[in-house]
């Protein structure tokens, strides 16, 4: 389903991204964990199109297309979704309003009938219980005024409105207390199934007890340096990444 | 205090200098007003760009655009299906038509009214309201150094008089609907006058409207709105004149205790348009609220002046304005808070904010602050930016395409202003105008 080859990114004057690799097929449940600045987020940013990184060398094709050329709302329409480290608040949007025009924009780019009010609320509904998210959430601006916690449920509550086939987590676990989390991976764990794949981007092994991945990457200066099966989320929790760094650094020598 | 030119004077037409024999026929009462307004307005002449209060707008094309009063008692005919055509749909409650600053009764219809509230025409009131318009009319415009305000003094002879007595409450709007269809570039001096006695409640909408969207013109309209005790105004001023037309509207509120004024404007047409709008909060307690948006874009200007005077204590005052330029359109917002020393606990607030759309748009802001007591709250903030690149990929990111995120963003920036107008007829049209204005608006259309 997403095949990254050797691919080379950059912010500004800064390459972030060195050569990675990273085969997803449909149905996986991929983990990337890293230390601060190796990477992590610069990888969910560039599937998901943000115009600020630069693609200098490398490929990502994704269901057969290439994904680097399409725009990103494009992707969103080719089931690409990302739920943001930082949800971005937009003043006077109601979440009724957004989401109603992403589920419509997505579905007339697939070439599928709109839906309207009626039924859109209807599976809003659905979705919100899912999520324990109040009904107020509807008439409120996006993301304004939502705490941390919410911020990050309301973004998984997006990824079960949209059904993408690959959703990327950067980082949604960080900054939730236990209860946040676990309603985060109750949605997370709901969604997953044999047509849908997942990049769970963490700093911290916690998650993955809740969420627990097929796969796990260890991602260092901009590449993969280790992969491995969950058993490597507890050995890096026992041993931190300044094991993974030192075995990185003294091979290199 | 200005210094007028030689140069300043050179243009013809009634903006050089006002001839004594072009007054209209007064009364005897109301004519040393005029007098002095035009002695006024001669000795002030127009404003230049070197007088600080229009620092940022030029008005020599009003003065090139060699205006002709308009003429009296010449009937134009316009027929109901036109007046209907530029309304304001859905607005309910008494109509009063405007044709080229003329009062047309024909078009207009007064429903019925509480008891003891007067709405009738500004040349019908100079006959049968002598004792009103000699408390209150000129009273809060003043005119010592507002050349227009000087202008409209002169020479207004048509407007409404509304009144409302003591304890009465009017509940539908009152809607001015003027209607412009110069074919001739003329001068019109609008006057309105609006007398909410103590616990009375009434909303008067201003409604400024070119006939098929063109027309050279000024509008030069004054607006004076006296708030008693306890009591509730509202004011609407819409500008949706030709691109080609000018619009100077002066609005002027005094406010007794207790009471509470809301004025609401948009300004959309327009070549160069100016919105001074003063209030003064002249009893203890009083509430205002200044909101404001204006859209523009081609080559108009926008021009708002608030002054926002706090004379008694426990004022709360409120400044609300946005501002969208699209093209090589201007915009400008000053808005003055003034405290005197006796009004201590005044809250007062003041926000302007500014989205540019293109490269070539721009806005001048300039909050002002003049306080001369010392327990007091006062804010003010002042924003100029491009629209938020972040909130555009956020949207894009869950599919919705480039020019429907900007769209949505545009909107939801000025429907917080709007949201703020209690008419709800107004909203929809301000919202419908918006989305026609915006590339994606159709598709916004059927989702919000």
């Amino acid at each position: 389903m997403l095949e990254i080859k050797n691919l080379h990114a950059r912010i500004e004057d800064n390459e972030i991204l060195k050569g990675l690799d990273l085969t997803i097929n449909p149905g996986e449940v991929h983990s990337i964990m890293g230390p601060n600045g190796s990477g992590k987020s610069t990888l969910a940013q560039v599937l998901a199109g943000r115009e600020d990184y630069e693609v200098t060398e490398g490929s990502i094709t994704y269901n057969g297309k290439d994904l680097l050329d399409l725009s990103p709302d494009e992707r969103a329409g080719e089931g690409v979704f990302m739920a943001f480290q930082y949800p971005v608040e937009i003043p006077g949007v109601t979440n009724t309003q957004f989401l109603h025009a992403a589920i419509n924009a997505q579905r007339k780019y697939r070439g599928q009938d709109e839906i309207d009010a009626i039924e859109f609320l209807k599976l809003a509904k659905q979705k919100r219980q899912m999520m324990k998210i109040d009904d107020s959430l509807l008439s409120r601006s996006v993301n304004e005024g939502f705490s941390g916690g919410e911020k990050k449920r309301h973004e998984i509550y997006q990824m079960a409105m949209l059904e993408p086939k690959l959703a990327i987590l950067d980082e949604t676990d960080s900054g939730l207390d236990i209860d946040a989390l676990r309603i985060v991976a109750d949605g997370v764990n709901s969604l997953r199934g044999s047509d849908r794949s997942f990049v769970v981007i963490t700093h911290y092994q916690r998650l993955l007890s809740y969420v627990v991945p097929d796969f796990i990457h260890v991602l260092y200066k901009g590449k993969i340096v280790r992969s491995g099966g969950k058993e490597l989320a507890l050995e890096l929790e026992e041993k931190g990444y300044a094991w993974i760094e030192e075995q990185i650094e003294a091979a290199a020598v | 205090m200005t210094t007028m030119t030689i140069q300043d004077h050179q243009q013809a037409g009634p903006l050089a200098e006002l001839n004594p024999a072009s007054l209209p026929q007064s009364p005897a009462w109301l004519q040393p007003m005029r007098e002095q307004a035009l002695a006024r307005f001669n000795k002030l002449g127009l404003p230049t760009t070197r007088d600080e209060d229009w620092r940022f707008t030029n008005v020599a094309p009003i003065r090139d655009a060699l205006l002709e009063l308009s003429p009296n008692g010449q009937a134009v005919t316009l027929s109901q299906r036109d007046a209907d055509t530029c309304a304001v749909p859905g607005v309910t409650g008494s109509r009063l038509v405007f044709v080229n600053g003329r009062f047309n009764a024909s078009l207009s219809s007064i429903k019925p009214l509480p008891q003891g509230v007067r709405v009738l025409s500004l040349a019908e009131a100079i006959e049968t309201e002598q004792a009103l318009l000699k408390t209150h009319l000129g009273k809060l415009a003043d005119f010592e150094d507002q050349p227009f305000t000087a202008l409209n003094a002169a020479l207004a002879d048509d407007g409404v008089v509304v009144c409302v007595p003591r304890g009465k409450q009017v509940d539908e709007p009152i809607y001015l609907l003027n209607i412009t269809t110069a074919d001739k570039p003329l001068l019109i001096n609008p006057r309105n006058l609006i007398v909410v006695e103590e616990s009375a409640a009434v909303t008067v909408i201003e409604d400024y409207v070119s006939l098929n969207g063109e027309g050279v013109y000024l509008n030069n309209a004054v607006t004076e709105v006296v708030v008693g005790d306890n009591a509730h105004a509202t004011h609407y001023m819409l500008d949706r004149e030709s691109t080609e037309a000018f619009n100077i509207s002066s609005l002027y509120s005094r406010q007794g205790r207790d009471s509470r004024f809301e004025s609401h404007t948009a300004l959309l047409g327009g070549s160069i348009v100016r919105n001074n709008v003063t209030s003064v909060l002249d009893g203890e307690g009083a509430w205002s609220q200044l909101n404001g948006l204006y859209v523009i874009r081609g080559d108009q200007t926008a021009d708002n002046h608030m002054r926002v005077v706090h004379a008694k204590p426990h004022g709360d005052s409120r400044q609300f304005y946005k501002g969208i330029m699209n093209d090589r359109a201007k915009g400008v917002f000053r808005g003055r808070i003034v405290v005197d020393p006796d009004a201590q606990k005044t809250d007062a607030k003041q926000s302007n904010q500014n989205l540019l759309l293109s490269p070539d748009a721009g806005v001048n802001t300039d909050p002002q602050l003049e306080i001369f007591a010392d327990d007091v709250k006062c804010t003010h903030g002042a924003t100029i930016g491009q629209l938020n690149e972040e909130q555009v990929f956020y949207l894009r990111s869950r599919g919705v395409p480039y020019d429907t995120a900007r769209a949505m963003i545009i909107y939801a920036f000025a429907s917080e202003t709007i949201d703020r107008m209690g008419c709800e007829p107004i909203r929809r049209l301000l919202k419908g105008q918006l989305l026609d204005r915006l590339p994606a608006g159709e598709v916004l259309k059927k989702i919000l």
